[in-house]
């Protein structure tokens, strides 16, 4: 039942390590198959671990056709006991991680592999977006087929037209961001953006501009999720899973997207955490369009619905300012790899917290936030994610 | 405000024609219940038998009570423009080569929101209404218009797309010594056609109304007899290039089933007309239709077929008639598939008896030559693939998807059931 709120277990005993990111590229000649056993065996060999240590594996990727991580467990020599496929795109970290922790928690496995993983090729975007759902192909992509570039230009233009919001605003999401990717050296993104160079991009779909739009790379992301005591017995930096939430399909009834399903559900993930926004050291939102960090500011707690613009135009969200936000560059600086996408922000998150990030470390950070959104079905994002760690900071 | 095209220039044989390249034609099965209402221009959602809820997308199941009774309503087209968008950019090449391209998200009054293309118009945040139109690659979108006409507002390049606007286009009416062809003549001439070919079989033998034909700005008689092959080649050979409309308007019709014909002369001649003419000017024909089908303003927009509704269910009093109905109606179908990858509409335009000698024992209603003809101008304005004109054809055809044995038994009235 919705609403209900009888209390849930915690995830005490079970962290997450092992942060592994292989760099991205903007085409690649490679599978998904290569770029996930990359990121795989870098988490592993990290954790100094084998393959035949893994007993959980978990995988997202919209590229593996014609297989699935049944196919990969055999292509890659893994023999998990457990097993998982997500195909929730950008929120498919935090399904990830809570799944994984369950399971873990429960002893159905020891380790758990989560890795995401996406490969570019030439042409591959396209034949993604003219199938990528159903109802796409049957009520999106035949207007226009602007893919997700034109579904989020609606939202946005619609979020302007609400609350006041400028394009302006959403430039300070997407400067910051391309400030604090200078400082990631695997980002895709190496030249500074000023405010206006990003006015004067040119259009892609109105108002949506260059350099509101995400870069399709390849790329893979990984990270473990174990027994506190094993860990600490690898002698493993750790992150605690404080609380995690999930929802899909939210205010179907809304005529168009102006909040995510964490609107539902974000009153349980703090007090689960058992803390307020403002114990955040740094945020981690999901950002294929600025639109959407800016609702997940408001639908997080961090403002109230439609204080959006005022946020950011009141916060510094660089590295280094008062609301650290999407500290490796995000998918708008750092890359879009598919479903890594997903991924990115849990994966710097943990690097954050337990003071391995290093030249995008934010200074004393223990708590972070990290929400994933994914799925644009049809007109709005269906899949909603948030979870928030803590770690031993620097 | 929409610009008016302005007549297209003479085209430069040098250049290369541009290939059609269509928007994404995949859709669900369910979908196609939308491409099925836009061929008549219908505004069509399902609605749960059940619980009455309107479903946008199409589905398999109620998303409010999972009923699987999910028939297709006509829907209120009202509805507000609460946010859009211009691509500019896309990764399909039809709206690669025509952006930019107007789309927005329509919250309709009867529910749900919808994603629709938006003529250029229609105002921000404003009251639009919504119609279901076939786009280039034949499946079934919602298009947004003003609340009330604009001026040009046909010549609104999105609107193009899915239109067969006579305007600027060059059309051949099949059959000029048909008592259609004047009325026909006219309501292209009316409609901005610029040229008007009419196919004259047995120009020696005299007609009564050639000279009205002859009156009519922009018409050119040429010689076309459908049942002879030469005669068809011959004719496409000169003016297939530039035939952007063409109306298949030769019908050989008599009287009489099988038993009270002795013979089989008239139902040869009805098959050479109604059928074998059909495949003849497809094949003459068809070939460079489909291959203009994104040739500019004056591109090859239609090919239209008037076929008798009897084609749908037969008529025994014309029952050998009918027979030829059919089977150029099956051949229409055909003829569609084959025209879709070019982007050229077949129209078909289904008609119960008409106003002309060979009807004349029946009684009324009987559509007029002039009703036929502003039935045909208006459905290629509105980018239509079904039309049944007059109210014989539009009551068989709601018999007949109301049931279609019931409705054969009662054609076999004497007076066709009062069909």
């Amino acid at each position: 039942m919705a609403g209900r709120t009888s209390r849930r277990m915690g995830y005490e005993g079970v962290v997450l390590a092992a942060p592994a990111t292989t760099p991205y590229q903007r085409f690649s000649k490679e599978t998904a198959h290569w770029w996930i056993a990359r990121a795989l065996r870098q988490s592993l060999q990290s954790a100094g671990l084998s393959p035949r240590d893994v007993d959980g594996f978990s995988v997202s990727s919209f590229t593996l056709f014609p297989d699935t991580a049944v196919g990969l467990t055999q292509h890659l020599g893994l023999t998990p006991r457990w097993l998982d496929h997500i195909p929730m795109g950008g929120a498919s970290g935090g399904v990830a991680l809570r799944r994984a922790a369950r399971a873990v928690q429960a002893g159905d496995a020891d380790i758990v592999a989560c890795v995401a993983g996406d490969t570019n090729h030439v042409d591959s975007f396209r034949r993604m977006l003219s199938s990528f759902s159903r109802f796409a192909q049957d009520a999106s992509y035949p207007y226009g087929a602007g893919g997700p570039n034109a579904c989020f230009a609606l939202l946005t233009d619609h979020y302007m037209s609400a609350y006041g919001a400028t394009r302006e605003d959403f430039g300070r999401i997407c400067v910051a961001q391309r400030d604090n990717a200078l400082q990631n050296p695997h980002a895709v993104m190496k030249k500074p953006l000023t405010m206006d160079q990003y006015l004067g991009a040119r259009m892609v779909s109105d108002p949506i501009a260059l350099f509101d739009c995400v870069m399709p790379v390849s790329g893979a992301e990984a990270f473990l999720v174990m027994r506190e005591e094993d860990a600490r017995a690898a002698g493993l930096p750790y992150a605690h899973i404080r609380g995690s939430i999930e929802r899909h399909n939210a205010f179907p009834e809304d005529p168009i997207q102006m909040r995510g399903g964490w609107a539902m559900d974000i009153d349980e993930l703090y007090a689960m955490a058992d803390a307020r926004p403002d114990d955040m050291d740094l945020l981690q939102t999901y950002d294929d369009y600025p639109v959407i960090s800016m609702m997940q500011f408001e639908d997080l707690g961090f403002c109230k619905k439609g204080d959006g613009p005022t946020f950011v135009r009141e916060r510094d969200l660089t590295i280094a300012g008062d609301f650290p936000h999407n500290t490796s560059g995000g998918q708008l600086s750092a890359g879009q790899a598919g479903a890594a996408g997903g991924f990115i922000g849990m994966v710097e998150a943990i690097r954050q917290v337990t003071g391995t990030a290093g030249p995008t470390q934010v200074e004393g950070a223990r708590t972070a936030m990290v929400s994933g959104f994914g799925m644009i079905n049809y007109d709005r994002g269906v899949c909603s994610s948030a979870a928030i760690i803590s770690g031993a900071g620097t | 405000m929409t610009d008016a095209i302005l007549p297209p220039p003479k085209k430069d044989p040098q250049k290369r024609t541009r290939t059609q390249t269509l928007p994404s034609g995949l859709r669900s099965r369910a979908a196609l219940g939308l491409t099925a209402a836009a061929a008549e221009g219908r505004f069509m959602l399902q609605v749960c038998g059940e619980c009455g809820a309107l479903q946008y997308p199409p589905r398999d199941a109620c998303s409010t009570c999972l009923s699987t009774d999910l028939p297709w309503r006509d829907i209120d087209p009202a509805g507000e423009l609460i946010a859009e968008t211009t691509v500019r950019t896309s990764t399909n090449t039809y709206f690669r080569e025509r952006t930019p391209w107007r789309v927005g998200t329509v919250r309709l009054d009867a529910g749900p929101s919808v994603m629709c293309h938006v003529h250029g118009d229609v105002p921000r945040g404003g009251r639009v209404r919504i119609i279901n139109r076939l786009d280039k690659s034949g499946q079934g979108v919602l298009y947004v218009l003003p609340p009330e006409g604009t001026p040009n507002m046909e010549d609104d390049p999105q609107l193009r797309e899915i239109t067969a606007d006579p305007k600027f286009r060059r059309v051949l009416i099949t059959d000029a010594r048909s008592e259609n062809a004047v009325a026909l003549a006219e309501a292209f001439a009316k409609a901005g056609a610029s040229i008007i070919f009419i196919g004259e079989p047995e120009g020696w033998r005299p007609y009564p109304h050639r000279a009205a034909l002859e009156a009519i700005p922009n018409v050119q008689i040429v010689p076309l007899d459908v049942t002879d092959t030469a005669s068809v080649a011959e004719l496409a050979g000169e003016i297939g290039g530039k035939t952007d409309i063409l109306v298949n308007n030769a019908r050989f019709v008599r009287p009489g089933g099988i038993m009270d014909r002795g013979d089989t002369v008239f139902a040869r001649d009805e098959m050479e007309v109604n059928y074998l003419g059909l495949m003849r000017l497809a094949q003459s024909f068809g070939p460079a239709m489909r291959g203009r089908g994104a040739d500019g303003d004056n591109s090859a927009a239609a090919w239209v077929n008037i076929l008798s509704v009897y084609a749908y269910s037969n008529m025994p009093a014309f029952g050998a008639f009918s027979a030829s109905s059919a089977a150029a109606y099956s051949l229409s179908q055909c003829l569609r598939a084959e025209m879709r990858p070019g982007g050229v509409r077949v129209m078909n335009v289904y008609t119960g008896p008409t106003d002309d000698a060979w009807h004349q024992p029946l009684p009324p209603p009987k559509v007029a030559p002039a009703a036929l003809a502003r039935a045909i101008v208006s459905g290629l304005k509105d980018g239509l693939e079904d039309v049944f004109v007059g109210d014989v054809a539009k009551d068989l055809i709601e018999r007949w998807r109301t049931g279609a044995k019931v409705l054969e038994r009662e054609m076999s009235e004497t007076d066709g059931g009062g069909a």
